[in-house]
């Protein structure tokens, strides 16, 4: 079943063309990685898939219908920067975010913030920045949502933390939905992608079964990106 | 057991192949069942998506089978245990004789290198 479709999109700046012609499908119970260097669009195709910004031309549905009040509650979505309030404690953001999200799990949020040894009580701005982002990863992955959309999640953490955050998604994976990362750091998340989806100065450039390349051309992930995107 | 994955290469396939020794070995029991899906996938770090998969091309080739309703168990069928475990030994034992050659010893050279290093063991 399809989750998201993207049918001839185009999303421009100004005159900048930022994306071009992307036809996309995502589908239920997957986990596809959005792969490409930095400004090739990825992040711009995520805010348009959660109705952060429209299309220029073409068409986005979400179940089949436009991106919209609707679409927000079955999206979770992790964004590259935060829009959390430092100033709250860990109990307040928690409140907030169940007055914001019918489909938000406290207890759920509870139990993996237990697992971090982080205490309710105490304030984002005293965390450091890894800490921060396992917080708020935990509260995008607390929703019951059918597509989590996760915009650079392990990008300002240590190798033992993108392990623990890599699990975390993992675990609260299901088959009825479907987890799109957006990343750089490909060697540490591609054994867990189904799909890759490799995105290149606006265009989509390769969408394949990571297996499937793997197997096709006797290469990790990581190499293959580093082959279609050479300097 | 340490799960350790090569990216170069079909992660699947490598679960099959490390799935395939903990049953030759003894570690999934002739007739045992097996953990879950979502349990496996999580013990070995991977997708539910390609542990499902492994474990498919593992009843493909009868060394699964399921049990409607209860999950997938190690066949009983000690032959083909047997003969994976052979098939297994000898693949190994390709691989010595290979890298042996390559280094430019004989058959016999290397079988004596292969006493020698028994007492290491």
């Amino acid at each position: 079943m399809t989750l998201v479709e993207c049918k001839n999109l185009y999303k421009n700046y100004g005159k900048r063309e930022v994306l071009k012609n992307i036809n996309l499908k995502i589908n239920k119970g997957k986990i596809y990685g959005l792969l490409g260097p930095n400004g090739s669009g990825k992040t711009t195709l995520i805010k348009l898939i959660n109705d952060l910004l429209v299309p220029t031309n073409g068409t986005i549905l979400i179940n089949g219908k436009n991106p919209g009040i609707e679409s927000k509650k079955i999206i979770s979505y992790l964004p590259e920067r935060t829009y959390l309030n430092f100033d709250m404690k860990i109990s307040e953001t928690i409140e907030y975010f169940k007055d914001f999200y019918d489909n938000f799990d406290e207890k759920k949020a509870y139990e993996l913030l237990k697992r971090l040894n982080i205490n309710k009580d105490d304030k984002l701005k005293t965390m450091s920045k890894g800490t921060k982002e396992k917080v708020q990863l935990v509260l995008v992955m607390s929703r019951k949502a059918d597509i989590y959309i996760l915009d650079e999640p392990i990008g300002g953490v240590d190798p033992a933390s993108r392990d623990y955050i890599l699990d975390t998604i993992l675990k609260n994976f299901n088959d009825n939905a479907s987890i799109i990362i957006s990343t750089h750091l490909i060697s540490d998340v591609e054994k867990v992608l189904d799909d890759v989806i490799f995105i290149s100065d606006g265009k989509i450039i390769l969408n394949e079964s990571a297996d499937k390349l793997r197997n096709e051309r006797k290469k990790s992930i990581d190499a293959i990106f580093r082959e279609e995107f050479k300097c | 057991m340490n799960w350790v994955f090569d990216n170069e290469r079909p992660i699947y396939l490598q679960l099959v192949e490390q799935l395939k020794i903990l049953i030759i070995s003894g570690k999934f029991k002739a007739g045992e069942k097996l953990p879950s899906v979502r349990d496996l996938a999580f013990e070995t770090h991977v997708n539910p998506n390609t542990m499902q998969k492994a474990l498919n091309e593992l009843e493909n080739s009868k060394i699964l089978y399921t049990q409607r309703t209860s999950g997938k168990f190690v066949t009983t069928d000690k032959k083909l245990l047997e003969k994976l475990k052979n098939e297994l030994a000898l693949k190994y034992g390709k691989q010595f004789f290979e890298n042996m050659n390559n280094l430019g010893f004989s058959y016999d050279e290397a079988i004596e290198y292969l006493k020698k290093s028994k007492g290491e063991i």
